[in-house]
């Protein structure tokens, strides 16, 4: 019972993921590549993913607080990310990302700025969630 | 999932075991990319460096079936990666980018890459992927012309796949042959898919190595016919060789018109590299007469250049990417690069022999000449004035000890130099560039060994540049020229005859070959190498194909007060970059660049002996030149360097 109910709020939770826009199929494909010799490849991916963008957001940090804004620099470091984010299916982000590269190209750095809270927000959200998420799964 | 890991036995089931070599700074994507390929069952290994990714390769060519790599690195430029891996093992490679801008696609195709996919990757495209490696089977020639059938890793572990796929499609094969350019993997791949899996590798083809002497050929038939013009029918019949099949002909064709591109882009930017270089190396940049050196391969003579090396290197400006910055070949060509194609002939004869070296790669080249007919370096700019390269003697290094791209790049070189100076190679000592006009191949495989090899890679990449084939030229010679290769063929533009972006070639077009033939004999004792390197350049102008012109400006002329005179004048020096016909060729590109001051520091050969002969040319420039081709060397080297580190890719 217990599983069963874990199973749909698993289900559940995941479909909202989708709904809202946070996870795209690339996810699906993350779990479809789970198998028995690699149960766990999903969340092992995120994992990853999440540990290894945080760089990202520090270099986009310490890039942002220049003056003036290195944009392509700018738009280097988010294009990696960018890449990154879109492996995983994080779709928010991702989009966040193509904002504020849209920003960079125009030099606009107020727009960057928002942008760049934006994302942060984006990515802390889905972090979350997806703990949530796999911590269901397990 | 099956993993091959030897493709020795041929794989009844290929594209299972497929190996694949996964390249990404990304771990994330990395691991994703992985998965998903082992999903494919290929067999992958993966790494987060190009600079790894390229040792892996090296270290063994047949170690793996494709590549695929991310775009944006930070140790090194993919696109820089694409192209070393294309010249010097001639492995598909597909490029992998979370940009999917339209220049940015552009640009990897002409780079070589088979395909561009777009991240998120999906599973359904990576299961497509191994068409590639199919359809550059077939596209090998199935004989092999007369040299050395090198070990096709590929051909011989997929070939079961291949073969069975290969014999089944002639008309694939055609068709390949048109569509290689675009990237359309679908419909070839459609029919290989049936005949996949069938024979265990009946026919296995054989590869057909594109020596320096069957590239010159090659060379002189296209540009008999014209760039335009050539088609792999009349370029087959006109270079009358057996087992020469047309699909050998047409995708070596297409190799050789990419790289014509490419070394009119670089040659370009490398203007400035060449001019500096061209003064110093002129011979180098005779080389860039690439015209048709795509595939230096002709150097298969030296057995040691795989072909792929030359393959690759036509086109990819791989000779910037040659990092070995004077052992590429440049150095060679100062004194083979002149290789004076011009004397070809003769040259070839005794170049033959040396050619084995890295000088044969000077053969080539002289050879190259000779078809032009001796003076008309135009075929090869094979300026390589091997002549010269007594120092060279390392100019075998075309063989090239050298990494692996060396090898190409010498064999492109020694092809492209063989020809006029045939003898070249061994010692500068080689009748004056004959009007190596003959495209810069002049690409002395001297480098020394290792040098060379480094040089050619250099060279390759400076030839690549300009004119493909004079590229490895450069190596030999002390490697200088690798960096100044691709400067100075950039600079040139010259396709073809660019070459020798390190000084080498410099020869750009000496008026034609006979101002190189003067200087050759003059400066072919004191230029040593230079000297018959400069006129080498061949790139006579003549030839329309020869790009060279592209270098112009680059001064040569300011370098080398060859023109007309060549050398004689100043140059005997033994600038043989004098002969860098920068007057005439545009070599001058390449001189200019050669104006690097670290030119001098020898990056290529060229300058060395130049150097001393560049004081002498002085007359003209000679300070230019030697600073020229410094310069180119410098820059050549930077370039080189720069490759790795992700510098511009070309």
């Amino acid at each position: 019972m217990d599983r069963n109910q874990s199973h749909r709020q698993l289900a559940a939770m995941k479909q909202s993921l989708f709904d809202q826009g946070y996870l795209d199929e690339q996810f699906i494909q993350l779990e479809e590549l789970q198998d028995d010799a690699n149960p766990h490849f999903a969340e092992e991916i995120v994992t990853l993913y999440f540990r290894d963008s945080s760089r990202f957001i520090s270099n986009l940090d310490q890039a942002m607080e220049r003056n003036p804004l290195d944009f392509g620099k700018l738009d280097s470091i988010m294009h990696q990310f960018k890449g990154s984010s879109s492996s995983i299916g994080a779709q928010k982000v991702k989009a966040e990302c193509t904002l504020f590269r849209e920003y960079c190209a125009a030099e606009n750095a107020e727009g960057c700025m928002r942008s760049f809270q934006q994302l942060k927000k984006e990515y802390a959200v889905l972090r979350k969630k997806l703990e949530t998420y796999f911590q269901l799964a397990k | 999932m099956t993993v091959e890991t030897r493709a020795d036995e041929p794989r009844g089931q290929f594209p299972v075991g497929m190996r694949v070599l996964a390249v990404d700074d990304d771990p994330t994507c990395l691991l994703v990319l992985e998965t998903l390929l082992r999903r494919c069952q290929y067999h992958v290994t993966t790494t987060n460096q190009a600079i790894t990714a390229l040792k892996m390769l090296r270290e063994n060519k047949n170690k793996f079936d494709l590549v695929i790599s991310d775009v944006h690195m930070p140790d090194m430029d993919g696109f820089k990666l694409l192209e070393l891996v294309g010249l010097e093992m001639d492995l598909p490679v597909i490029m992998l980018s979370a940009n999917g801008d339209t220049k940015l696609v552009m640009k990897g195709i002409s780079h070589g890459a088979c395909d561009y996919l777009l991240k998120p990757v999906r599973i359904e495209e990576l299961k497509n992927i191994w068409q590639h490696v199919i359809r550059r089977k077939k596209f090998d020639p199935k004989e092999k012309n007369s040299t050395c059938n090198q070990d096709k890793p590929q051909s011989g572990t997929t070939n079961n796949g291949l073969s069975s796929a290969g014999a089944g499609s002639t008309d694939l094969n055609a068709k390949l042959n048109k569509k290689r350019k675009d990237q359309d993997d679908e419909d070839d791949d459609e029919q290989e898919h049936g005949h996949d899996n069938d024979d265990p590798s009946t026919q296995k083809k054989p590869r057909v190595v594109w020596s320096v002497e069957l590239h010159r050929k090659f060379v002189a038939a296209v540009n008999q016919l014209g760039i335009d013009k050539a088609v792999p029918k009349k370029i087959l019949d006109l270079m009358n060789v057996e087992k020469l099949s047309r699909e050998n002909v047409a995708s070596h064709l297409q190799k050789y018109r990419l790289y014509l591109k490419r070394i009119s882009c670089v040659a370009n930017q490398q203007a400035n590299m060449v001019a500096a270089l061209g003064s110093a190396d002129a011979s180098y940049l005779r080389v860039g007469s690439l015209g048709g050196m795509k595939h230096l391969q002709p150097l298969g003579a030296s057995g040691q250049f795989q072909n792929n090396v030359y393959r690759s290197l036509p086109y990819s400006g791989m000779i910037g990417r040659l990092n070995t910055p004077a052992g590429l070949g440049v150095h060679g060509l100062p004194s083979s690069g002149i290789l004076q194609l011009g004397h070809a002939q003769n040259l070839n004869n005794s170049s033959g022999n040396s050619m084995n070296d890295p000088l044969k790669f000077r053969s080539s080249i002289a050879h190259v000449n000779q078809n032009q007919n001796g003076g008309s370096l135009q075929g090869m700019p094979v300026s390589v004035g091997l002549d010269h390269l007594q120092p060279n003697k390392a100019v075998s290094s075309v063989q090239g000890p050298t990494t692996g791209f060396d090898d190409k790049t010498m064999s492109l070189i020694s092809n492209k130099l063989s020809d006029p100076r045939a003898g070249v190679g061994s010692s500068c000592s080689r009748p004056p560039l004959m009007g190596i006009a003959s495209n810069g191949l002049l690409l002395e495989p001297n480098s020394q060994g290792s040098q060379g090899g480094r040089g050619y890679e250099n060279l390759t990449s400076v030839a690549s540049q300009h004119s493909e084939f004079s590229l490895p030229l450069m190596d030999n010679h002390n490697g200088r020229c690798n960096d100044n290769w691709p400067s100075a063929v950039q600079s040139s533009g010259m396709p073809t005859n660019s070459y020798p972006t390190r000084d080498c070639l410099h020869g750009g077009n000496p008026s034609g070959a006979s101002s190189i033939t003067s200087l050759s004999t003059q400066s072919h004792d004191s230029l040593a190498d230079m000297q018959s390197h400069g006129p080498i350049f061949t790139n006579n102008n003549t030839t329309p194909n020869l790009a060279y012109q592209g270098w112009d400006d680059h001064s040569l002329d300011s370098l080398i007060p060859v023109n007309g005179g060549l050398g004689a004048s100043g140059l005997h020096r033994n600038l043989d970059y004098s002969f860098g016909n920068p007057l005439e060729m545009k070599h001058e590109g390449f001189i200019k660049s050669a104006q690097d001051p670290s030119l001098k520091s020898n990056q290529g050969y060229i300058m060395d002996p130049h150097k001393a002969q560049r004081s002498r040319i002085s007359s003209n420039n000679l300070g230019s030149l030697e600073d020229l081709v410094s310069a180119m060397m410098k820059q050549e080297q930077d370039f080189i360097c720069d490759d790795f580190t992700g510098g511009t890719s070309m």
